[in-house]
């Protein structure tokens, strides 16, 4: 079966950010990039489908500028078959985007859409339950279990009171949480052979998507910094801190 | 101005998370309408009609909306959604899980876990793990947010007098169904709403040790919860995560023992009243946020914490 796996390139998950000059925005420049965390699961989820001769063809796409071939060559290294770049300068919402995937998935026909639950800029958690949406399929959100079984998949969620198994008809959106799989570093061969594999790219006026922002981003703000803390010597001292001083127990 | 609160519930009883939407969702406009979606939720909605400042309790209850399923779910809400300026919800797994289906079937940008209300329109959320605050006007005439619970005191459950409405829509779409569900059992407070929370790290070492914080928390009345570390090692089920990707707490006392901080933990915990930090490198993260910071051996630190608690 055929397998999309979308992904986004983010300010890497060491890195401190800060505001630009004006507050405007999020500094960008000089910044080390990587792929998305989430995305690098659902990279090594396909793969791994692929290794099981589930997968037979997995198609890494994302959205952004031509920069963003960086993290699709990763990808390819990582063991996608092919990739598209849907080449956009500004930002897009996580509607638009889902508006792009579903433009590729109306043209590709994947039987499974695997992609992160969330990207560590944003921290919106939106794009794979709106392009389900979209679709008109089944989303199986914050995956750390995916089996497929016979045109269906079933999809183990991490939800707040503890785990729950849905079986969803395919197509479906599967994004993916933390402990679904550990994902694997690209080898130096594959690298290689990465350079060889297909990458095209798209625009979203061929796609037919309008991506005009429907939010405006009017600041953006470091958060109020806390008071420095006190080190105690001793658990004694501490349990009078928090009783005559803090005043949180009793 | 009118404005739609999206109930979390068990079909049993009304999730307290529910009460911080109420909250914000009074800081844009004075009639609000809660939607209960579920099956024999009956005693859901007896228990909102008593909520402060309700107009409406709109029920739709029927078999294909009991375990919550998005797909059948979302077109319900899209189609009650018509008429008000705002939908709005907690941002719990089942309200993300929901919400963004409701908001692409409107082609409406949603706005995910709100912090707080500058205008009916504007609203500031934490971005990157909480190391930013964005601030974001909506262009779209009807807004579709999420509320992070910790950022808005609950709204009165009393004083209330609403009127019920049924709604009969059904919504079954027949793409997705409820297999199982292992729901984490405890006596003690639920992790987001608890006063008082004690968590542990990878430096527990193990899940069996892991006893050492329930002993503590049962004599504080206080929830447990973990850093992904320990989740990751399996210490500990998922559901006790804190962290940006999962439960964000604010509590009047968070204490954190064995964690070293990552800045994905931090994101879960740093608008806790009180930070306590134990950990025996003095270099670890975490004691930049403490306000009581315990270089210690936990091993030796938290037996001794139990029997100094009276």
């Amino acid at each position: 079966m055929k397998v999309l796996v979308a992904i986004k390139r983010v300010i890497d998950y060491n890195v401190k950010v800060r505001p630009n000059s004006d507050n405007s925005d999020v500094e960008l420049a000089n910044v080390k990039m990587s792929i998305n965390p989430f995305c690098e699961i659902a990279i090594e989820e396909a793969v791994r489908l692929k290794e099981k001769g589930i997968a037979t063809d997995i198609i890494a796409v994302t959205i952004g500028s031509q920069q963003s071939q960086e993290q699709l060559r990763t990808s390819l290294a990582l063991g996608a078959d092919r990739a598209l770049l849907i080449d956009a300068e500004q930002p897009v919402e996580p509607l638009a985007v889902a508006k792009c995937l579903k433009a590729v998935f109306d043209e590709e026909k994947p039987d499974l859409i695997l992609m992160g639950k969330q990207a560590i800029d944003g921290d919106n958690n939106q794009t794979g339950q709106m392009l389900a949406s979209l679709i008109g399929c089944a989303q199986g959100t914050f995956a750390s279990e995916v089996n497929i079984e016979e045109g269906r998949v079933s999809v183990t969620r991490e939800i707040d009171g503890g785990i729950q198994t849905l079986s969803l008809t395919l197509p479906a959106v599967v994004t993916t949480d933390l402990r679904l799989n550990e994902p694997r570093y690209a080898s130096l061969p594959n690298i290689m052979k990465s350079k060889q594999k297909p990458l095209a790219t798209v625009t979203t006026d061929e796609l037919g998507v309008d991506i005009t922002a429907r939010t405006k981003l009017l600041g953006v703000e470091p958060p109020a910094q806390r008071q420095a803390g006190i080190m105690v010597n001793d658990v004694t001292q501490l349990i009078d801190k928090l009783k005559n001083e803090a005043k949180v127990i009793s | 101005m009118s404005i739609l609160v999206i109930a979390e519930h068990n079909n049993d009883q009304l999730n307290s998370a529910t009460l911080s939407s109420l909250s914000a969702a009074s800081q844009m406009g004075t009639t609000i309408d809660l939607l209960i979606v579920g099956y024999n939720c009956q005693a859901v909605a007896e228990q909102a009609v008593n909520i402060a400042n309700i107009r409406k309790v709109r029920v739709a209850d029927n078999s294909a909306y009991q375990h919550f399923l998005a797909e059948n779910i979302a077109p319900l809400i899209a189609e009650v959604a018509e008429g008000y300026s705002h939908i709005i919800a907690t941002a719990t797994t089942t309200a993300k899980n929901i919400m963004p289906r409701v908001a692409a079937l409107m082609d409406v940008q949603a706005i995910s876990d709100i912090s707080a209300v500058v205008s009916e329109d504007t609203f500031k959320r934490p971005i990157y793990a909480g190391n930013l605050v964005a601030t974001v006007q909506i262009t779209d005439p009807i807004k579709v947010l999420t509320v992070r619970g910790t950022a808005f005191d609950a709204a009165a459950t009393e004083g209330g007098s609403a009127m019920i409405e049924v709604v009969s829509q059904v919504y079954e779409l027949g793409v997705s169904s409820f297999v199982s569900e292992q729901l984490a059992q405890s006596d003690r407070p639920e992790l987001t709403a608890a006063n008082i929370v004690i968590s542990g790290g990878r430096g527990m070492a193990s899940g069996d040790n892991f006893d050492l914080l329930y002993r503590i928390a049962d004599k504080l009345g206080a929830a447990v919860g973990a850093s992904r570390a320990a989740v990751d090692a399996d210490f500990v089920a998922n559901d006790m995560q804190v962290g940006q990707t999962g439960k964000i707490v604010a509590p009047d006392l968070y204490i954190a023992v064995g964690i070293s901080g990552a800045i994905q933990h931090l994101a879960g915990m740093k608008d806790s009243k009180v930070i306590v930090a134990i950990n025996k490198d003095q270099e670890a993260p975490i004691f930049s946020v403490a306000d009581y910071g315990l270089v210690a051996d936990l091993f030796t630190a938290l037996p001794e914490l139990e029997s100094k608690l009276s």
